[in-house]
């Protein structure tokens, strides 16, 4: 009768450990967020003010933050705010860096699943390769290949394609280049991972019922695929939503995302609250297509069951 | 009907179409690269222009005492970061995939997964509110190298779980029977059986973690304190300013030793591999030599 108690508590020690961290790293955090995006901006001594009231007792839940996200204060009409316009360039950014990953990537996924099992490791490791060498090096250095007299720029003037630099630098084409750049291995991974696994008899059976290549590539070969495609688009779309770093670096005055706007709020304007009030609207707004995810996913699961 | 010299095109040029989407794609991954090795040798601070081979980049590279201190900086956080998320994400990825039932396991399940999809912007916030809120209470941890330890591990222990998880979900649980079967306690079959199976996913989970923590700015950026800089805080800092070529030498000594350390990593997995598969058929050999004999 020994064994077993001991073995509980073996258990016991295991499950506390992991979620104890998690308590404190992650639920707590999260707890402390939105407990700050409710309360006043503080002054320059304290970033915030305590949610009661030290004199009257009085709770004081501040919605303000909140709401001026929605609405400017000026009276400026509702959602014609700086914050609902950066959420809404996030969004359309992240999308179009999705889109631009899965057409580069799906060709690309389906040529390394269809070349030979003795060179698919290879070209794997050699997408992953880059991946594991600094991101932030990698993005800087898109500054000096697409600069005025950058490298591109001087290769597009050599070969007489533009007599004057084209401006790339700063704008919509360098950000939406750095992300797709960085993305591109997360939309490869699923949909090779998928593609391999695929019956390609199943194409041959379309080809000689009469499709012609492109029809059985549309009507075979994509819909066999759609769980990957939607994995990589994932797996593209949510870190894009909140990037940071690229949009800083490679994005122009005009390419404000809505990760650089909670920066700003806390470390230039001083504003903790409405910061945090921002960031529990981001979690919120990568929740939403998380749950079409699963529940799509889930169901498909289902189905083929 | 095609005729035969219309598919003779076509598979021609399905053959080399995907050879040529094939490279640009490659071109595209390691433009960067190629970029920041080439312009590292050049003698001047242009970075448009090849003007010339030299090392001078290198030789300041010594010299640049932001960049050698936040190099010592990065290794220590992420050595601490990849050891500390291993071993969380083996704890964690252990009670997901053998305890199916316990109170709160949704909860945990979700607070694992949920660092994956969090922007890094919210996790640094949300962490630099729990270190205020720390501090003002206890007065403990300034912002330094052990606040930027624990954002980092948070985001490592649940790439790290990932990788623990699907090692243990393919694992052969009958060899643990086996050990329990033979007497072992439950620590000795974890410690003796189920660690050396799972070793290389831990052993990948520390690399990916370490890797993470290497390359982290805006965590670090949020927790860090004043004169604490990791590697790529400085390289942040520099970027925004403008051009710098030892930044783009030390990238090339980071590109050639991390390039090193993965393909001795896979060239160690592969053989492992084909030893354990030489070691299954000698064993299937010699089982059936003895069945022959009897």
């Amino acid at each position: 009768m020994h064994a077993p108690s001991i073995s509980l508590l073996g258990k016991r020690f295991v499950i506390c450990v992991p979620y104890t961290w998690l308590l404190l790293f992650f639920c707590l955090p999260f707890l402390i967020l939105l407990y700050i995006s409710l309360v006043d901006v503080g002054n320059d001594i304290a970033p915030f003010k305590p949610l009661w009231d030290s004199e009257t007792g009085i709770l004081k839940l501040k919605y303000e933050n909140y709401l001026s996200i929605f609405r400017s204060g000026d009276g400026g009409g509702l959602f014609k705010t700086i914050y609902i316009e950066a959420f809404l360039l996030s969004i359309w950014y992240a999308l179009c860096t999705a889109l631009l990953c899965l057409v580069i990537a799906y060709p690309f996924s389906y040529f390394i699943a269809t070349a030979s099992p003795r060179v698919r490791p290879a070209l794997l490791m050699m997408v992953m390769l880059p991946f594991w060498t600094s991101f932030l090096l990698r993005v800087y250095a898109w500054k000096g290949i697409l600069a005025d007299q950058g490298v591109l720029n001087q290769a597009l003037i050599f070969l007489g394609l533009t007599n004057e630099p084209i401006l790339m630098l700063y704008t919509n084409v360098s950000m939406l280049v750095g992300m797709t750049y960085v993305c591109l291995p997360f939309m490869i991974l699923p949909l090779y991972a998928n593609l391999v696994k695929m019956d390609f008899r199943l194409l041959e059976a379309a080809y000689d019922l009469g499709a012609s290549p492109l029809k059985a590539f549309w009507l075979v070969t994509v819909p066999l695929s759609r769980t990957g495609i939607i994995a990589g688009f994932m797996l593209v779309f949510i870190p894009s939503l909140g990037e940071f770093v690229i949009p800083s670096l490679l994005g122009g005055p005009e390419n404000i995302m809505i990760g650089r706007v909670v920066w700003d709020e806390l470390f230039t304007s001083n504003n903790w609250p409405r910061a945090s009030a921002l960031a529990v609207i981001m979690i919120a707004v990568i929740i939403v297509p998380l749950a079409v995810y699963y529940h799509y996913t889930g169901e498909s699961a289902d189905a083929r069951k | 009907m095609p005729g035969s010299d219309d598919v003779a095109i076509k598979a021609f040029f399905e053959k080399h179409f995907s050879k040529l989407w094939l490279a640009l794609v490659y071109l595209f991954l390691y433009l960067p690269l190629f970029f920041m090795i080439v312009f590292s040798f050049n003698s001047t601070r242009q970075d448009a222009r090849f003007t010339g081979i030299s090392l001078r980049w290198y030789q300041a590279l010594p010299h640049d005492t932001k960049i050698v201190e936040g190099f010592w900086l990065s290794l220590k956080v992420a050595t601490v970061t990849g050891l500390l998320s291993a071993v969380l994400a083996t704890f964690a990825a252990f009670v997901l995939v053998r305890y199916r039932r316990f109170p709160g396991r949704t909860i945990f399940s979700g607070m694992v997964n949920a660092p994956l999809v969090m922007p890094e912007v919210v996790i640094g916030l949300s962490m630099l509110l729990l270190m205020v809120g720390a501090q003002n209470l206890f007065g403990w941890p300034q912002r330094g190298m052990l606040t930027i330890i624990l954002g980092h591990t948070l985001l490592g222990m649940a790439y790290g779980m990932v990788v623990v998880q699907s090692r243990l979900l393919e694992m052969d649980r009958s060899i643990e029977e086996a050990a329990m079967n033979l007497g072992a306690r439950p620590h000795q079959v974890f410690f003796l059986v189920t660690v050396p199976n799972i070793f290389q996913a831990i052993l990948a989970a520390f690399l990916l973690s370490f890797t993470l923590s290497f390359d982290d700015v805006v965590i670090a950026e949020f927790l860090s304190g004043p004169g604490v800089n990791t590697l790529p805080q400085v390289i942040f800092g520099y970027a925004r300013r403008g051009i710098n070529p030892t930044i783009y030498a030390a990238a090339t000594l980071l590109i050639v030793l991390v390039t090193t350390v993965v393909v001795a990593y896979s060239v160690w997995v592969a053989r492992q591999t084909r030893r354990r598969e030489r070691e299954i058929a000698a064993a299937t050999r010699a089982e059936l030599a003895a069945l022959s004999r009897q």
